[in-house]
């Protein structure tokens, strides 16, 4: 049997590792001189409390679920998939290409163009290491680590060549057209006397990321192809024995977390800054790793941990502004997450695991005492 | 019980009482031995019956619930295998521990060198191994890399490694499972000199041939349990036999003559190399017809597991096979699971926990595995839930799975409710053919009985059904028809109404003359010889 | 090219290539133990920090080398309690690492010198400084060897000699010592080392604390030798270069050496694109240079060019079998 029952194991354990995670950033925060409740106070003004602030969270947030699903949907056939960062970087550049080069009429067609690119750039990316994973064994965590720098150097010379337009001094694309600008949440949600998320990066692209949750848990738990996926994830012997090919499944999961990761570009890329610019992922690939290891892989999970890291860099920036602690104190944070729900997993696993195995022969012997009485 | 008497020398080793659980598993229970120094003792028992658990408690792999552990007349404890090693205790595992990227010589001394500095030990075990060597008949070449040498060679680097560091309690688990005939009599030999030198054995095995051969005396095991010691002189294969098995459950199934219709699989001249290059099937020719049983009998190991991984589409081969007169796939694209079970075949593994089952899914995610394209569990592309789980609940229900709960992860069902999902998933698909592999392995007995009468009712619906079971009880119980495997050859077939035991055995150890012309030596080296394969 | 520029852009190889060597022999001994470590770039961060840090503060470069070290084996020890003692997954573990090390430095930096992340710039005796040889001065002027001596092997850091003499040092102790049969062993096959009486976790904390030193040693090497001072990120992906050089090499020290000098040789190219153009008569974009070492390494875990086949027990936690 199962020692622990499905709640503490989708919320108590990740509950736990975040307490655990924000116990040790308030003790650097002392450490540093600072407040902990000055702090958090200051990141909850600074990200919620005003539609200025949940512009700024959501649009983060937008971000870490796209490279967080795509973790996630590659944990589930056992794949780590640690290149979310050089897939949102192709994105990045599928987004651009779309968005430069093809005269679109209207911003909606200009998203479908640009999602399409995205995705095909991301995919394109993830399927080089998963092809190699496949057929030569090839260690995809290695492989994709290195696609990450190959993807940014690749990046670099496109920027500072072939897409600077000419006589800019700057590495990066020209400004796109205005007919791809995305309605940001000022556009949709204000009105002529009350102005809201005023000068705030997100955008329509949460919609789109909202949906990606719904399909991706749709094909996790509802399609075939999930199913064989998680099967393939929990034994490759018993997925053989039922007609599911490995290398199908490697590339298929590998492409579609490619394609994930790639579309956070049409938040950052078209969304936001309406030109690609060096560097432009910003860490958000990897940042998937953490928001992946706090939602369990599961769709909704990620959604809500998205938010919290959201939530975070918007705090964290405001932080920055407001006092001496730097915005890496969010580093620090996302650090100590995946360690806590990712590495040291059974640290928190194992005391959790005693207590309700006490519980339950403490049960069991109140049982047998009753029934002997 | 009777034990030997040597009363002027303590026990080399003594156990008092050793008991050791694994969760709700009890290994070992009360078990109390001694042996004598200078002596071959040997350890029988069925596989799982807590042998190889109560050895590695002697060499502190695990720590005893309860026991005590004498050497020499001096009360011990084994925490780890440090101790074990420092009692003079050595351990030959039956999978061994050895690093394969190293020469014997590092083997050798890993562990046991006399400084830091690593030239100095190679050199000392250099002279010792010749001494050794000399002494025993163990000769290997210390300089050779242990993935170069065979395992027969592997096996005499665990024993060196043992006796280098003067180990003078020596524990072999089942070490002729991996030995030609030829190395198996090495072996003996080689333990034969040991006993002369005064060192002690303990051999664990399930072979009765080894322990008749050289132990002087024998404990029995059973579930757990040590049912007897005795002086190997005293006693008689048929009684250890007994012993070992309990009184053996009859396995009677109530069934009608055959009617044996069309041919619905023809397989011809099939060969399989696996990965090792080793020749695994060697021109395997068969036909099942509608409506009757063909039993696969044979050793373990002998090529009956490719058999089905071929016909069940994931191992690939060369020959001709056809299903209701269809050509299949052996190499192609199509030679899949997928496309097996479209031909009409419906296939219960061997291993129902790492193949025919995800451990971590569901009941009602189970039904559908191997099944998921099917129409029946489809809308679209989704998979149709509502449809798997009325469907889980029908099969439940007629298959009498306890406890009747769909939702249940398929890891915390027992053994025989696991295999009977498996079962009525591929049974209740209607398939032309069923291959069903060991189908009561680790299953009980009323579980046994219920499979058995649904294999026999699948055959009397006309379907045509292969199977293949290490058992012979149960191939004798089940089959219409009876094909003997040895060494990825087929051996012949036999009419089970007219066969026996007796003559199943001799091809099993592939003999195919006369019965009254082979010995029974000529029949045991076969036998020891099976399931090691032939590199090409 | 001229021998004198040749011997500059060698000489810039030898100093770029030092910490990718230190560190490529860092993952050397962990993952010859078994246990996966792609932290090797935190751990080198952290200690460049500290040792920035405390360099700054106490004015001696060696107080600052000691805390760099301190630093890092205090990564490993995470590293190590999260894959040996609880099991986890090495990857993992080593991504929170590298986050764990780019959050704290800034932080702490921010927080201790208000300098916008970086330590102050250090000077003198809180520097390692270049070392002249014996009778380098002397024979600078013999043709040929003169130069060679002087430009190329005189006149480095001592970090850089300490890293060259450590690849024999390695290759002894991995070989030629007791500690390196056994340690060799756990990351081939644990369990005959446990049935031989040894401790695994014992030996691959071990392993994991070496790694601790040599990282520390690389970080160091960054802050107060190739540059003076500690800045944001400034591991610049080295930890990344020194584990593509360490599947390169094969997991054999004499390999590690030559492979670091190869990627320090592409790094040291990419600060001279000039000497490309004129000696090959075309130009060379700096980023196919940069991202050659993760291409070859790429090509070769593709098994294209000889395969390279990682300790057979790498990345799995030891559990005893039943």
């Amino acid at each position: 049997m199962d020692v622990m029952p499905k709640w503490a194991d989708v919320v108590l354990i990740p509950v736990i590792s975040l307490v655990l995670a924000a116990a040790l950033s308030a003790i650097v925060i002392l450490a540093i001189g600072e407040s902990p409740w000055e702090a958090l106070k200051i990141m909850v003004q600074g990200a919620l409390g005003s539609t200025y602030g949940w512009g700024y969270t959501l649009y983060y947030a937008t971000n870490f679920v796209f490279t967080g699903l795509a973790v996630a949907i590659a944990f589930h056939a056992r794949m780590f998939n640690i290149g979310g960062e050089g897939q949102a970087a192709l994105g990045g550049l599928g987004v651009a290409l779309v968005c430069l080069y093809i005269p679109w009429p209207h911003w909606s067609l200009a998203l479908l163009g640009a999602t399409a690119g995205a995705a095909l750039f991301g995919a394109a990316w993830a399927i080089i290491p998963a092809v190699l994973q496949a057929k030569r064994g090839s260690h995809i965590v290695i492989t994709t680590i290195m696609f990450n720098f190959i993807a940014a150097a690749f990046l670099n010379y496109l920027l500072v060549g072939a897409l600077k337009p000419a006589g800019s001094m700057e590495p990066a694309t020209g400004k796109f057209p205005d007919a791809t600008f995305l309605p940001s949440f000022q556009d949709m949600f204000s009105t002529a006397d009350n102005p809201l998320f005023r000068g705030a990066p997100a955008n329509v692209t949460f919609f789109v990321a909202i949906a990606a949750c719904v399909v991706i848990w749709a094909l996790i738990w509802r399609t075939r192809l999930g199913y064989e996926l998680r099967a393939f994830g929990h034994s490759e012997t018993a997925a053989k024995y039922a007609g599911i090919s490995p290398t199908k499944i490697i590339v298929i999961s590998m492409a579609i977390s490619g394609a994930l990761a790639g579309m956070m570009a049409i938040n950052n890329v078209m969304g936001e800054a309406e030109r690609l610019v060096l560097n432009a992922v910003e860490g958000a690939g990897f940042i998937g790793i953490a928001v992946a290891l706090m939602g369990r892989s599961h769709p909704f999970g990620v959604f809500l941990a998205a938010i919290l890291f959201g939530f975070l860099y918007q705090g964290g920036a405001e932080l920055a502004l407001w006092t001496s602690i730097p915005r890496e104190l969010i580093v620090v944070i996302q650090a100590l997450v995946i360690l806590f729900t990712g590495a040291l997993d059974n640290m928190v696993r194992m005391p959790l695991e005693r207590i309700f195995l006490a519980r339950r022969r403490k049960a069991a012997r109140a049982t047998t005492l009753t029934a002997a009485e | 019980m009777t034990t030997t008497t040597t009363p002027s020398a303590a026990p080399a080793i003594e156990l008092k009482g050793i008991s050791k659980s694994f969760g709700p598993v009890q290994a070992n229970k009360d078990i109390s031995i001694r042996v004598m120094p200078g002596t071959i003792h040997g350890i029988i028992g069925e596989n799982g019956a807590g042998k190889s658990t109560l050895m590695s408690i002697l060499y502190g792999f695990y720590r005893a619930d309860a026991g005590e552990i004498w050497v020499a007349g001096k009360k011990v404890e084994i925490p780890d295998s440090q101790a074990a090693i420092a009692a003079g205790i050595g351990m030959v595992f039956q999978h061994f521990k050895l690093v394969e990227t190293f020469t014997v010589l590092e083997n050798i001394v890993l562990g046991a060198e006399d400084s830091a500095m690593l030239r100095p030990s190679l050199a000392r075990a250099r002279r010792e191994l010749k001494a050794l060597a000399d002494e025993y008949e163990l000769n290997v070449d210390p300089d050779a890399l242990v993935s170069d040498i065979g395992v027969g060679m592997q096996q005499r680097v665990e024993i060196l490694k043992a006796l280098y560091r003067r180990a003078d309690i020596l524990i072999l688990d089942e070490p002729t499972g991996v030995l030609t005939p030829a190395e198996a009599d090495h072996l003996f030999r080689i333990l034969e000199n040991l006993r002369r030198e005064g060192k002690t054995i303990i051999l664990i095995t399930h072979k009765l041939r080894e322990i008749m051969e050289i132990t002087d005396t024998v404990s029995v095991m059973r579930r757990g349990q040590m049912t007897a010691t005795v002086k190997t002189a005293e006693t008689s294969p048929a009684a250890l036999a007994e012993l070992m098995v309990g009184r053996k459950v009859l396995l009677r199934v109530n069934k009608t003559p055959a009617q044996p219709g069309a041919v619905i699989l023809d397989v011809a001249d099939l060969n399989v190399t696996d990965d090792k290059g080793v020749h695994r099937l060697k021109g395997v020719s068969l036909q099942v017809r509608a409506g009757e049983v063909l039993g696969i009998a044979g050793v373990a190991g002998n090529g009956q597991s490719e058999l089905l991984e071929v016909l069940g589409g994931y191992a690939r081969a060369t020959g001709r096979v056809t299903m209701n007169g269809r050509p299949i796939d052996l190499t192609g694209r199509s030679s899949d699971g997928q496309s097996r079970r479209r031909d009409g075949i419906a296939h219960v593994p061997e291993d129902r926990q790492a193949e025919g089952l995800i451990m971590d899914y569901a009941a009602w995610e189970n039904i559908a595995f191997g099944y998921q394209n099917d129409a029946r569990f489809r809308r679209g592309p989704l998979m149709d839930h509502a449809a798997m789980m009325q469907d889980t609940v029908d099969k439940m229900g007629r298959f009498d799975v306890r406890p009747l709960d769909p939702k249940l992860a398929a890891k915390n069902f027992s053994g025989g409710n696991q295999q009977k999902i498996v079962l009525a998933r591929e049974i209740e698909r209607n398939p032309d053919l069923l291959l069903i592999g060991q189908p009561t392995r680790g299953v009980d007995i009323g579980a046994i009985e219920f499979i058995h009468q649904q294999i026999i009712a699948l055959r009397d619906q006309g379907k045509a059904i292969l199977l293949v079971s290490v058992e012979l009880e149960e191939i004798l119980a089940l089959s219409d028809r009876i094909a003997v495997m040895f060494d990825g050859h087929m051996m012949g077939e036999r009419d089970p109404a007219t066969t026996n035991e007796k003559e199943l055995g001799m091809l099993m150890a592939g003999m195919t003359g006369d019965p009254g012309n082979v010995t029974v030596t000529e029949i045991e080296r076969n036998l020891a010889h099976a399931g090691t394969g032939t590199k090409v | 090219m001229d021998l004198l520029t040749l011997l500059q852009l060698l000489d810039s190889t030898l100093r770029l290539a030092t910490p990718l060597l230190l560190a490529c022999l860092a993952g050397l001994f962990s993952e010859r133990a078994g246990i996966f470590d792609i932290g090797l770039e935190g751990k080198m961060l952290a200690s460049a920090f500290l040792s920035a840090a405390i360099a700054f503060t106490t004015g001696s470069v060696w107080i600052g080398l000691l805390a760099g070290v301190g630093a890092s084996l205090l990564l490993s020890a995470i590293h190590g309690v999260a894959s040996i003692t609880f099991r986890g997954n090495q990857l993992i573990s080593g991504v929170a690492i590298n986050f764990l090390a780019a959050g704290l430095t800034v932080v702490i930096a921010q927080s201790w010198f208000a300098e916008g992340g970086r330590t102050p710039q250090l000077a003198g005796a809180a520097r390692f400084n270049p070392i002249t040889l014996p009778f380098a001065n002397e024979l600078r002027d013999v043709p040929v060897l003169g130069p060679i001596y002087y430009e190329l092997i005189s006149g480095h850091t001592a970090l850089v000699y300490v890293a060259l003499l450590i690849v024999p040092l390695s290759w002894w102790v991995l070989y030629s010592t007791r500690f390196g049969l056994r340690l060799r062993a756990v990351g081939e096959n644990p369990a005959a080392v446990d049935t031989a009486g040894i401790s695994v976790i014992g030996l691959r904390f071990t392993a994991v604390a070496i790694c601790g030193v040599l990282c520390g040693l690389a970080g160091a090497y960054l802050a107060t030798a190739l540059q003076a001072g500690f800045t944001k990120d400034m591991s610049a992906g080295r930890g990344y270069i020194a584990l593509a050089a360490l599947i390169f090499a094969k997991w054999k020290p004499w390999p590690c050496l030559w492979a670091t000098l190869l990627f320090g040789f592409l790094q040291a190219l990419a600060l001279r694109p000039d000497l490309i153009t004129s000696t090959l008569g075309f130009s060379v974009q700096t980023q196919l240079l940069d991202a050659l070492p993760y291409i070859l390494t790429v090509v070769i875990l593709a098994g294209f060019v000889g395969k390279a086949i990682p300790p057979r027990a790498g990345g799995e936690p030891y559990i005893k079998e039943r």
